[in-house]
């Protein structure tokens, strides 16, 4: 079923606009809420939404909320995590650039929440237009008595900027954000202390995804018991869908969490199905780092049960036979698709993208990238496919931060799922440019 | 060759610099350090050379290493001349199953370079990069600061000679 929240109003011509905006009810619940509420409530409202993060890890935001330390005189900070890097999403970029005060609205809502006077929002440099967008909205929220000193009267002070990356997937994380955003490289810090007591400037942090916060806007709007109620169970809400790759409709959908994974695929209100009527291979359900499920896993559980797009039923199974809904990033693949060089765009992607920090990451992403390569050129052997098991599995739990298992668990799930592919690229080597491993541009 | 004693940042450019390191609570400007370095590589040539990074940490107040480890940090800056036109071609997944190799074979050939070189007229440098976020409108390259998406060969032909004729510096920013 559509269900449309954060993208309500997307359609509306120059909604990017402050004026536009507000006459279709924008800045309405910031209004409200300065007025008649307090932060507390707020918090509350977020807990009882059960909203969980949307850049990918799925940990409840309210609770996360209730984390940050609040010691007497210390600054706290709100932090935007706009570096939206994982392969496959595309979400928050739309959502920043045709929507940017909803999350500059949410932005503020936060802070209130949380009690901080300043926020960042960090947006990947490849963005710069997206930023540039960004600042012109603050620009206009900041004329608007919507930022700065005494917002609409209320006593609350609030300052929002925006701060660029230069190309950094690891910048994602967050404590590698806060890194950046204290103009250091991006290593990751070791945790604890977590953000919310050591954060930005050694300050109680919390570090957002850009959906997440715009959607503490609709879950004010509607009152946090209301917005439980849509979605499936644990699942509540909306998320946002990156979907990409082999279908007719590419593009992002606002779904609400329970959506059927088949309906979301061949439904012409969504994906419309497989381009050029082609059978369906796999799916990567949500961005690079989730595990790949071959079409029969995707669609159905290993019990039959239909799967949906939410974070239980795409979980189920665990990682055996079920996979993550993660980012949403929905990359659709037909079946003339190599998987075996589509995890190696994975692998090479992770090596270059590796902090460098922590040697089983550094070292294990470049093997494996390496070892993908091999196979591909047609020079593979049957144990160049147990090295890579071997090299992922001593990836996996053994690095600073989740990239490590973000580079593992792509190439663990592509084995484990499509192994006789792998086998048939080492077994012969001479077919493999009879593969379809190179997919060739639609014109 | 450049010295230190030409690198200075135009009027703008410079209160722009002031005002961003204004953004940050007293003693924390070192966080304008990656927007500043990107305003830096857009005015001096499209890449930072060690005098320009040791303007920047002059700019900053902080030891040049601690530009260096940054700059060589981050994707986005060149520590080496590119050409005028920095062309940048996403390779990851979504791009790769919607043709992105075709693109980049069509670009190698095009303008007889392979990836990572510059053509000898200095014009064209041309990168295969990692997922810039565009997979639903792939394959897509950016040049400077913008996107362009849903990319045929026809279009590439058509944008080549674009960028040709204007002879303008690709920037970010």
């Amino acid at each position: 079923m559509s269900k449309k929240l954060l993208l309500k109003n997307d359609h509306i011509p120059n909604i990017h606009q402050l004026a536009v905006y507000r006459a279709h009810g924008g800045y309405a619940v910031l209004e409200n809420t300065l007025k008649n509420s307090n932060p507390d409530h707020v918090l509350e409202e977020v807990k009882k939404s059960g909203l969980r993060g949307r850049g990918g890890a799925g940990f409840p935001t309210g609770l996360k909320w209730s984390f940050l330390a609040r010691p007497e005189g210390v600054s706290r900070y709100l932090v935007c995590n706009a570096d939206e890097s994982e392969p496959g999403t595309f979400k928050d970029r739309y959502l920043m650039e045709r929507i940017p005060h909803l999350l500059i609205e949410g932005m503020i809502l936060s802070s209130f929440a949380l009690g901080a006077k300043t926020s960042y929002i960090y947006i990947r440099g490849e963005y710069f237009y997206v930023a540039r967008i960004l600042e012109a909205a603050i620009a206009e929220a900041y004329a608007a008595g919507l930022l700065g000193k005494n917002i609409l009267g209320s006593g609350f002070d609030h300052d929002c900027y925006v701060q660029v990356g230069a190309g950094a997937y690891i910048c994602g994380e967050e404590t590698a954000l806060l890194e950046s955003l204290e103009g250091k490289r991006g290593n990751p810090r070791i945790k604890p202390p977590f953000p919310a007591v050591a954060g930005l400037y050694g300050c109680p942090t919390v570090v957002n995804n850009v959906e997440t916060i715009a959607a503490v806007v609709l879950i004010l709007e509607l009152g946090g018991d209301e917005y439980a109620k849509i979605g499936i169970g644990k699942s509540t809400g909306t998320k946002l869908i990156s979907a990409s790759g082999h279908i007719n409709n590419p593009g992002v959908y606002e779904i609400e969490l329970g959506v059927p994974v088949e309906e979301f695929i061949y439904s012409e209100q969504y994906c419309g199905g497989i381009r050029g009527g082609r059978k369906l291979k796999a799916v990567v359900a949500g961005g690079s780092s989730v595990p790949i499920l071959p079409a029969e896993l995707i669609l159905k559980t290993a019990n039959g049960e239909p799967r949906l797009m939410s974070y239980e039923s795409l979980g189920d199974g665990g990682f055996a036979t079920g996979t993550m809904l993660g980012s949403g990033g929905f990359i659709v693949m037909d079946e003339d698709t190599s998987i075996v060089k589509n995890l190696y765009t994975f692998a090479r992607f992770y090596h270059h993208e590796s902090c460098g920090q922590c040697s089983p990451c550094r070292e294990g992403t470049g093997w494996m990238e390496k070892i993908l390569h091999k196979i591909l050129e047609g020079h593979g052997t049957m144990q160049d496919i147990d090295l890579l098991w071997d090299i992922q599995s001593k990836i996996e739990g053994k690095t600073i931060c989740p990239l490590g298992e973000a580079a593992a668990w792509p190439v663990a799930a592509a084995i484990r799922h499509f192994r006789s592919e792998f086998e048939s690229y080492v077994q012969n080597p001479e077919n493999i440019k009879d593969i379809k491993h190179y997919y060739r541009l639609q014109n | 060759m450049t010295t230190s004693e030409q690198i200075v940042f135009s009027k703008e450019s410079l209160e722009v610099v002031q005002k961003m390191m204004l953004r940050y609570p007293e003693g924390k400007h070192k966080s304008a350090l990656i927007p500043v370095l990107h305003i830096a590589q857009a005015e001096f040539g499209g890449w930072l050379s060690a005098p320009v990074m040791d303007y920047v940490a002059s700019i900053l107040m902080i030891q040049p290493i601690e530009v260096y480890e940054v700059a060589s940090f981050y994707s986005m800056f060149n520590l080496k001349p590119v050409g005028k036109c920095l062309i940048e071609v996403c390779r990851t997944s979504s791009c790769w199953l919607c043709g992105a190799e075709d693109i980049i074979d069509h670009i190698e050939k095009k303008l007889n370079i392979t990836v990572g070189e510059t053509t000898a007229d200095g014009m064209f440098t041309l990168k295969a990069v990692e997922c810039l976020g565009s997979c639903g409108t792939a394959p897509m390259m950016q040049v400077g600061a913008d996107y362009h998406e849903s990319l045929t060969i026809n279009k590439v032909d058509a944008l080549l000679e674009k960028f040709k004729s204007e002879d303008k510096q690709s920037r970010y920013c």
